[in-house]
């Protein structure tokens, strides 16, 4: 299905020119595909875990046995371990899914954080869904090694920044070291789209003068876009239909047509309840779903309608205050969310707080449980940390629990993860063990910090 | 409803009620000395001020007790380094941010005691988190020196300055060159001029010409109670033609020339710790207190040696600029370890409204010891780092962050260990007054916490 489509017509051009309703063309749908190949493993069984299962499902006393790069085995003490497996202790410590932060700019606003190396937000124009961040992603961003040693984070979404309404497309990484983006790419994970509404578009583009410097600003400049969107599909659906002449290619309209088939997730940087509300609105008038909601500050206030839009809300656990739209932030948020029966799921937006996002959630949870929030336990915590964020980036099917059959990305802890005081021992990514608290050759160091002083720190 | 509404606001906003007697006991206890938790401690809080702290301690017959079983106390903490009380939203919110004067002429002179509100959010949601003190220091805008901080409280009161001016605020680092026109260089010559231009001045203060025999002339101290009159006009008020300050940033320079207003300098990388190590050797008086100093291992035993305490930044470990290339979570530890006075702060690090994140941070630094090849610090240590060290930094030991006797009665009582983010404080003493945890914040949650629609809109839930 995905043919190149200029070498495609090339060669048409050269031979014989396509009669007039000859098939269409299909367009090249992945043309930076993943090149992504696990490291190989060794089967191994932890035993005598605490086991998070990343569904809400707790084990005392746990096995995991992890092989070929998948998870093979979840249960108690008396499942079998199979021969040859290396056997890991767990005793005292817990077994949890990877990480999945749906909300970083690891790779395009690295450290350090020079202009040189500042790519995350096209800031030219507010609509511009033609940019990629994997173009931006530098990999040897040193976070990614943080993010995967003191965070324990094995998945990760880049995403564009948020100055504009259409900020560009999101790409999805396993959070391993690779010498390009294409190596890091997360197989088979669908694009998403950054959309933001409120302070900040309208702050970017009204102190350049220009639409939009309002909040009604960035819903109109929004719903044009959006009709343009629909027109541009309308084109290419009766080209795939009737053939004929192949309609211009548009970049930008590429991506929201992509979005429109359902291929492409939104990603909607939001803040306040009645801002997702118009947000909600407007996807409905042009007939695409809203994924999620990032920053979701207000997300407790209108909980019911985004467990009834079938939309995840975003959080930190206590950001508050830090500009206007945030006002409202409150302790409770998550557990709010996640009580009312909508998707909650703990993002950092940073790259310090991607390395403590267990914590994050372990505030959540202490702070929902104080207010009285009922049924919150650790392990149900723990699914606003793995698969909650898998779902929002439609790999839920492959990573996000400790179920049989999905990708091994796995964290053995040396406690329990909720607690302040515990670190990441060992992290393995599709069974590949890629950190070792025992072993500094497990730990990655990019090129950048190479020769640097600190370079073979424990950081 | 409406009269009941009422007298919670005003609870909130004016004194709580008059100290008293406070006994706290069979709490978990731990003084902020550097020393762990002892089980079945005792608190006494006599009219704002700890009385005595410990095992064994007499509880005063008068003593109003407050049963602290299964729980943790310890000293409020100290916000190290913070902007707290200056803002109540950092962004698009014109009017509520005074971090930073722009477009204003003066630098050193500068002092945050007027603009911090104690009614802004910020502090109502810190004081809740159990931070009963900060460090505040002003931002800089267009030259090195940021101009003096204070010491508040943050109490449920209109009193919030502890102690105004209590240091002085310079960028030497990266931001330092920037504010000096692009280069360290530039701004190293700066701050020397500038205390060149204060011991000008300095020299009208100590014994000054009056106009009326034997009485000094008030006009001409460059130095005096309120700073917001900070100015020499007397007659002796001549100065060379060739100053780059303001007479108000010079003559604010004064004490710290004369080492009686601290001087925190910001600095991350190593080389720029030790520039501040020389400057603090070429000016003997200065009493220097270094703020960051992310890359402070590679010279642990060089900052050790001068005795110059750290407020450092705890967990970045990010080379998030080439100021903090060597940027480790070990640097705390590993200063320690070294000698180095080191406490905990929270420069560029949400400093307006963060401030809660210290114990977690706290906590990191004792959960860093469990990882092979990395320092940490005792769990004492991360409690004295966010409490009685900082104020000790500034010379507040003993009156502020501790649970020593004479000190100000700031006292938190926990649902569990404070330096793990599960726990909360549930009972929160500033100077012996028990205080309102009540915030914008927790006013949200009893609104929305059930939306079902109601008779009346949720504007109508207060």
């Amino acid at each position: 299905m995905a043919v190149a489509a200029t070498a495609a017509l090339a060669g048409c051009a050269a031979l014989s020119p396509p009669t007039k309703n000859a098939a269409a063309i299909h367009i090249n749908e992945d043309p930076f595909p993943s090149t992504y190949v696990p490291y190989p493993g060794v089967p191994t069984a932890i035993r005598g875990a605490t086991v998070f299962d990343g569904e809400g499902g707790q084990i005392a006393n746990g096995t995991v046995i992890l092989g070929d790069g998948k998870v093979q085995a979840v249960g108690g003490p008396d499942l079998p371990i199979p021969a040859g497996a290396e056997v890991i202790d767990g005793t005292g410590k817990f077994v949890t899914p990877g990480i999945i932060d749906v909300h970083s700019h690891l790779g395009d606003y690295p450290s350090p954080g020079v202009q040189s190396l500042s790519d995350g937000n096209e800031a030219t124009s507010p609509v511009t869904p033609e940019v990629w961040a994997e173009h931006s992603v530098w990999p040897q961003d040193p976070g990614f090694s943080r993010a995967l040693v003191n965070g324990g984070v094995t998945t990760l979404q880049i995403l564009p920044g948020s100055a504009n309404l259409f900020g560009g497309r999101s790409v999805t990484l396993k959070n391993v070291p690779a010498r390009t983006v294409q190596g890091m790419k997360f197989p088979g994970a669908p694009y998403g789209l950054k959309m933001a509404c409120g302070e900040n578009p309208k702050r970017v583009y009204g102190s350049k003068g220009k639409e939009p410097s309002t909040r009604m600003g960035n819903i109109a400049v929004a719903r044009q876009t959006w009709a343009k969107a629909q027109q541009y599909k309308r084109k290419w659906d009766k080209y795939y239909a009737k053939g004929g002449d192949m309609p211009e290619r548009d970049m930008a309209m590429d991506t929201l047509k992509g979005v429109l088939e359902g291929k492409i997730l939104i990603q909607n940087h939001c803040y306040r309840a009645d801002e997702m509300a118009n947000m909600i609105d407007m996807s409905k008038e042009f007939g695409y779903h809203i994924t999620a909601f990032h920053h979701a500050v207000e997300a407790y206030k209108i909980a019911d309608l985004l467990r009834d839009n079938g939309i995840c809300a975003v959080m930190w656990a206590d950001w508050y205050g830090f500009k206007m739209e945030a006002y409202d932030g409150i302790k409770e948020n998550i557990p709010l969310v996640h009580n009312a029966g909508a998707c909650a799921i703990v993002h950092s937006d940073d790259p310090n707080y991607i390395q403590r996002l267990n914590q994050e959630a372990a505030k959540a949870l202490s702070d929902g449980q104080r207010a009285g929030l009922p049924n919150l336990t650790e392990a149900v915590a723990w699914t606003w940390l793995t698969s909650n964020p898998a779902k929002a980036l439609g790999i839920a099917d492959r990573t996000g629990s400790l179920t049989p059959g999905k990708m091994a990305d796995v964290v053995l802890w040396n406690g329990d993860p909720f607690s302040t005081y515990t670190r990441p021992e060992r992290v393995w990514i599709d069974g590949a063990l890629m950190y070792d608290a025992n072993d500094p050759k497990h730990r990655p160091v990019s090129d950048f910090e190479l020769g640097q002083p600190g370079e073979g720190d424990v950081k | 409803m409406i009269r009941a509404v009422l007298s919670a606001l005003l609870l909130t906003v004016a004194a709580p009620a008059a100290a008293q007697t406070i006994a706290i006991v069979n709490g978990t206890l731990a003084t902020g000395d550097g020393s762990g938790p002892i089980q079945g401690g005792t608190v006494v809080i006599r009219d704002g001020k700890v009385v005595a702290a410990g095992q064994g301690v007499q509880v005063p017959a008068d003593a109003q007790v407050i049963d602290a079983s299964g729980k943790w106390v310890t000293p409020g903490i100290v916000a190290g380094f913070s902007r707290l009380g200056l803002a109540d939203v950092d962004l698009g919110a014109g009017g509520a941010d005074d971090t930073s004067a722009r477009d204003g002429p003066f630098s050193a002179a500068i002092d945050v005691t007027p603009a911090i509100n104690p009614l802004y959010q910020p502090i109502a949601v810190n004081r809740a988190d159990g931070v009963t003190r900060a460090l505040v220091a002003p931002a800089t805008a267009k030259s090195i020196f940021a101009g003096q901080g204070a010491v508040i409280d943050t109490g449920s009161d209109m009193d919030a300055i502890t102690k105004p001016r209590a240091f002085q605020f310079v960028e030497l680092g990266e931001t330092g060159a920037n504010d000096a026109g692009g280069s360290r260089a530039s701004a190293h010559i700066l701050f020397r001029n500038a205390l060149r231009e204060a011991r000008e001045l300095a020299r009208f203060s100590q014994p000054v010409r009056s106009t009326r025999e034997g009485v000094p002339d008030e006009r001409n101290q460059p130095v005096v109670r309120n700073p917001n009159e900070s100015r020499i006009y007397g007659p002796d008020a001549r100065r060379s033609d060739d100053v780059l300050l303001t007479r108000f940033d010079a003559a604010a320079l004064v004490p710290v020339l004369q080492g009686r207003q601290y001087l925190l300098v910001h600095v991350e990388r190593a080389s720029d710790i030790l520039q501040v190590l020389d400057l603090a050797r070429e000016f003997p008086s200065l009493k220097i207190v270094i703020v960051g100093g992310s890359e402070g291992w590679l010279v642990a035993d060089k900052i050790a040696r001068s005795g110059i305490p750290v407020i450092a930044s705890a967990v970045n470990d990010l080379p998030a600029s080439f100021e903090q290339l060597a940027a480790t979570q070990s640097n705390v530890g590993r200063m320690r370890a070294a000698g180095v006075k080191v406490s905990i702060g929270m420069i560029d690090d949400n400093d307006t409204r963060q401030l809660f994140n210290e114990r977690q941070y706290a906590g990191n630094l004792v959960g860093l010891a469990s990882v092979p090849g990395a320092t940490g610090l005792s769990w004492g240590e991360a409690l004295a780092a966010i409490t009685s060290g900082p104020a000790k930094a500034i010379g507040m030991g003993g009156q502020i962050g501790s649970l020593t006797p004479g000190a100000h009665g700031d006292a938190v009582i926990w649902s569990g260990d404070p330096l793990d983010t599960r726990s909360a404080a549930e009972v929160v003493f500033i100077d012996g007054v028990r205080q309102p945890l009540e915030t914008h914040q927790t006013r949200l949650l009893e609104r929305y916490r059930y939306l079902p629609r109601g008779n009346l809109p949720e504007a109508y839930r207060h």
